[in-house]
């Protein structure tokens, strides 16, 4: 028989087997590192790749602008401006609905598309039925989300309000637009597709439908080659001034973009974060684990050096049985990491809706991944093996002088007494090699610290609710008016029965602008002494509220690029639709929402209209919900009925839930990590005290004082590294939300009892398997076969 | 007939630093040991022989003096030098087998096999020592005795020049022993291999052609047997 295999390489195979357990468990920390890195990785490349693609493909517009109403002939001019490429002129509108089956109100945008054909830019993607036709008045595509939240098909009928006429509008399609990625309702931070939604009409027929024949309100336009924006809005503002031009905007400021960039940025930033971070802690975790492994070989190695085998032959052995493992890992992880990679970008396609995933394999990723991997086990073999080769081989084949132990502190204070044999010969172990304590309670509690960090963000995220609509709102409904009501509807809203409080609340919808940058929101008036609705800000203090000016967030001043003492334009959007200047008096922080605010005189005095509500939060009796509900629903004059729960619910469904998946992972891999380095460091202090433990059997030790000596020395290194991990888990979090933060959310550093609770448990609850693993295998220790083959 | 030299030591010492104590193995050696020959040191536990020999077989240095090997000086060589000796000249049996357990009997032979230069084949050498049958057993399916025959078969299998075996028959039983040391017993008749046996068991003196005897550190008296006894006429 030719034995093609080196008897070294099945020495190495066979060593593998003989330590399957130990490598399994190195193997699942190293996929967890690789899995997290390639999946979190991969997927925002994905998303990057697929949002570009789709600009590309649905030619999504460089800039936009709006004019109260410019004749169409003026696109000839448009078109020569310097710098401007494409250019297609639209109608857009605001509009009320009216969705059967769904009692709110629902408010939208209008665009108008070319009859019969893809409009040139903001193309659309088809997903179900099919353009609107030429001749055919009424037809609607509607947005992918909206048509998803009420079930509209094509072949349903929606009512809109269109200038103040009711129309029956006949659904023919669904579709997705690049320019509608993120549906958001002006003044929202998160979608509400049941309550907003964009649909596409027929160009003709929106014309007539907002006496704009010949006309149009909205253009936009592609950049030529190497044009600069500022330029072209420059020529353009000045072109479209004569007819009410609000001010051309760039790509960067069109709401959805600017908000998935936003939170593209937030995404990047995790995922280039933490599953570093993960990958790091793994590839220190293997480097510790495989140290001490090869360590054990010290006597092998020290026979095949007796035997001429040179240094590097040596490190090469022990380099190729890592690298199985290193290799088994890294490739498992990557499989796995594309694969929750692709899972996770099915999920983010939900929330985007862009018409593909353009999911490819980044080679560099999974290079990266295994690279330092590899790196990591590589340069815990050369650790290893380098000590090993430094003493002579007949002093490594020599039993190793009794280690020099000495009293501990404790015994030098003359505590022993205290102490029994056994408790001292533990306490003894961890102050003789206080290295090798220390790194396995760093390894430990690094993988408590990454638990943290993959489960804070549920305390975050709590926090942000109790005090978004705990302490800041109170109230347990929200009734908004069809139109701004008088006082005397509070008065009866009062007196309904099970209505506690109703607090009044005005909202003007306006369009705030500062230079050429504008926002659509609303300004909410705030009463003197609010009761249920408090204005309350990141530190949880109050907002002052001046009686002239408004208090605007600082993101939305970020937004406008705006200063307190600064004028802001205000169009209201209501009423009389005065535009008046307004000073910005001051800023306030909040966790989420882009707001502004105003004294609610004021606010009234904006619109001319006088002392007027748009609805009011009531506080009730729990169990009378239902029926105040009713009443509510049946008066005209109510548009909408909030309740608080929905809303969290809301909160919850979005950000949060994508965020929380993600958590999800990272927890449960965090855990895998855990379990791995504390089963490898029971397993290692076994093989290396094994001579000594079977030792102290034959002279008579119980198993279970066996087991003791072992695992009390784990279970003290365990309870040390649980409060390390906690303090190291809280500063890497802290550190992670501050490197999130993003202009849209601000994320507070929140983290509960319970989350450090649960990342001690599981930590705990692997040491505690660990245990029992190695406690069976002490229990089965041949006690004459360990004394005997060595020494 | 002036027998070719292989080991030459002059003032050989070594001084052990444990820690707290030193230890002074070698107090001075001055020795010569020659080609073919079977020579045991004799001498009680802690008198040196053990460090004598590492340091003749390239597993451990010296503090001071002088080692020649066939008249290259080995406390000259560095660790590469001591290792490209070890791996083409010098065969070890050592007192506890020192088998790789994860390999069998053939595939710890062929661990040595594999990187000489003219090796016999592992069954060759397993078959020299009386193992043909128990090729693919695992260290722990054998005995002490085969253990150790097994270790012998993988020192002599590169057919080195010199085979150190320290204390081969510590760990076993009498009659066992005896196996061993006659394993041994053929390999030096057969492939002329100059052997040293470690021993502290006076009896074994008795196959050997010299016999040099250690105490605290140095050579009290070298004795050269009229006549060598075979070792299976040996007992203890």
């Amino acid at each position: 028989m030719v034995n093609m295999m080196k008897a070294l390489d099945r020495k190495m195979l066979r060593d593998l087997w003989g330590m399957r357990g130990q490598a399994v468990a190195i193997v699942f920390v190293i996929l967890s590192g690789v899995a997290t890195y390639v999946s979190m990785t991969s997927v925002m490349d994905a998303l990057q790749r697929s949002l570009d693609m789709y600009y590309t493909d649905y030619r999504f517009a460089d800039g936009f602008a709006t004019v109260r109403r410019a004749p169409d002939q003026l696109i000839g001019r448009i078109r020569e401006v310097p710098g401007v490429g494409l250019a297609e002129t639209r109608v857009v509108s605001g509009v009320n609905l009216e969705v059967p089956g769904f009692d709110e109100p629902v408010s939208g945008s209008i665009v108008s598309i070319p009859e019969g054909r893809q409009p040139t830019l903001n193309r659309l993607f088809i997903r179900e039925g099919r353009l609107v036709q030429p001749g055919r008045e009424g037809e609607v595509v509607l947005n992918e989300p909206f048509a998803e939240a009420h079930d509209l098909h094509p072949g349903d009928r929606i009512v809109a309000i269109l200038n103040g006429r009711y129309r029956d509008l006949r659904v023919v399609g669904v579709a997705l637009s690049p320019e509608f990625i993120m549906q958001l309702e002006p003044g929202s931070v998160f979608p509400d597709p049941q309550r907003y939604g964009v649909m596409w009409m027929g160009r003709t027929a929106l014309e007539a439908a907002y006496d704009m024949d010949g006309a149009f309100n909205d253009l936009v336009f592609t950049l030529a080659p190497g044009a600069d924006e500022d330029d072209v809005i420059d020529r353009l503002d000045m072109l479209l001034r004569p007819y009410g031009g609000h001010g051309a905007y760039g790509r960067s400021d069109q709401p959805s973009h600017f908000f998935i960039t936003e939170e593209f940025r937030q995404l990047e930033r995790t995922s280039s974060i933490l599953p570093v971070i993960f990958l790091a802690v793994a590839a220190f975790l293997l480097n510790i684990v495989i140290t001490r492994l090869i360590s054990l070989q010290r006597e092998q190695i020290a026979v095949l050096k007796a035997f001429g085998y040179t240094n590097t032959d040596i490190g090469i052995h022990y380099a190729k049985l890592v690298m199985v493992i290193a290799v088994a890992g890294a490739a498992a992880g990557a499989v796995l990491g594309l694969w929750m990679g692709r899972g996770l970008g099915r999920i983010y396609l939900q929330y985007y809706r862009f018409p593909y995933l353009e999911y490819t394999l980044n080679p560099g990723v999974v290079f990266t991944a295994t690279a330092l991997t590899i790196g990591a086990s590589l340069a815990g073999v050369l650790q290893a093996v380098r000590r090993a080769v430094m003493l002579p081989p007949a002093e490594a084949m020599r039993p190793a002088p009794p280690a020099s132990y000495r009293a501990t502190i404790v015994e030098r204070l003359g505590l022993q007494r205290y102490f029994d044999q056994p408790t001292r010969m533990i306490m003894r172990e961890l102050e003789r090699r206080p290295v090798k304590a220390l790194l396995t309670v760093l390894g430990i509690s690094s993988s408590c610290a990454i638990l943290i960090m993959g489960l804070f963000f549920g305390d975050s995220f709590d926090y942000v609710i109790h005090v978004q609509y705990g302490l800041a709102q109170r109230e347990s409904l929200t009734v908004t008016f069809t139109e701004p009501t008088s006082t005397a509807a509070i008065c009866e809203l009062r007196g309904l029965p099970g209505v506690l409080y109703a607090e009044p609340f005005r909202t003007v919808p306006v369009k705030l602008r500062h230079g050429h940058r504008s926002y659509q929101t609303g300004i909410e008036g705030i009463p003197d002494d609010p009761y249920l609705r408090s204005l309350i800000d990141i530190d949880l203090e109050p907002v002052e509220i001046p009686p002239e000016g408004l208090v605007l967030t600082d993101r939305l001043a970020g937004i406008l690029d705006v200063r307190p003492g600064e004028d802001v334009v205000v169009e209201v959007q209501e009423g009389s639709r005065y535009t008046r200047s307004v000073p910005v008096a001051g800023l306030t922080s909040q966790f989420i929402g882009i707001a502004a605010y105003m004294d609610m005189q004021a606010a009234n005095r904006l619109t001319g209209i006088g002392m007027a509500f748009s609805g009011a939060f009531l506080m009730i009796d729990k169990n009378r919900e239902r029926e105040i509900t009713r009443t509510l629903s049946e008066r005209p004059r109510v548009a909408g009925i909030v309740s608080q729960e929905r809303a969290i619910e809301a909160f919850r469904e979005t950000t949060a839930q994508t965020m929380l998946t993600y958590t999800f992972i990272l927890s449960l891999f965090a855990g895998v990590i855990a379990f791995g380095v504390v089963y490898n460091s029971a397993r290692i202090s076994l093989s290396e005290r094994d001579r000594e433990l079977a030792s102290l059997r034959v002279l008579g030790f119980t198993r279970g004082e066996v087991a003791y000596i072992l695992l009390g020395e784990l279970a003290v290194l365990v309870l040390l590294s649980i409060p390390l991990g906690f303090v190291l888990g809280s500063g890497a979090s802290a550190a992670l939300v501050r490197a999130l933060q993003t202009d849209l959310y601000q994320l507070p550093f929140v983290l509960g009892r319970s989350t450090l609770g649960l990342a001690g448990l599981i930590v705990l609850a692997s040491a505690v398997a660990s245990a029992l693993i190695v406690k069976w295998r002490l229990n089965r220790l041949d006690l004459v076969g360990v004394l005997k083959t060595r020494e | 007939m002036n027998p070719e030299i292989v080991f030459q030591t002059r003032g050989l010492t070594k001084v052990y630093d444990m820690g707290e104590v030193q230890v002074h193995a070698l107090r001075g050696i001055d020795l010569e040991l020659y080609a073919g020959e079977l020579v045991v040191l004799l001498g009680a536990s802690g008198s040196g022989k053990s460090t004598l020999v590492n340091i003749l077989g390239g597993l451990d240095t010296a503090t001071d003096g002088e080692v020649f090997y066939r008249g290259r000086e080995l406390t000259r060589a560095d660790d590469r030098e001591l290792t490209e000796y070890r791996r083409h000249h010098v065969g070890f049996v050592f007192q506890f087998y020192n088998l790789i357990p994860s390999l069998t009997a053939r595939e710890n032979v062929a661990i040595v096999t594999e990187i000489a230069r003219n090796p016999m084949t592992p069954e060759e050498a397993l078959e020299l020592v009386g193992l043909g049958d128990r090729k693919d057993s695992f260290p722990a399916q054998l005995s002490g005795g085969q253990q150790q025959r097994v270790a012998i078969a993988r020192a002599i299998a590169k057919q080195p020049s010199v085979l150190l075996c320290d204390e081969p028959t510590g760990a076993l039983d009498s009659k066992t022993g005896v196996i061993v040391l006659e394993a041994l017993e053929r390999v030096n008749r057969e492939l002329k291999t100059t052997t040293v046996i470690i021993t502290h068991n006076a009896v074994q003196a008795d196959m050997a052609e010299r016999i040099i005897y250690l105490s605290d550190g140095l050579v009290t008296r070298i004795r050269r047997n009229a006549e060598k006894k075979a070792a299976r006429d040996l007992s203890w």
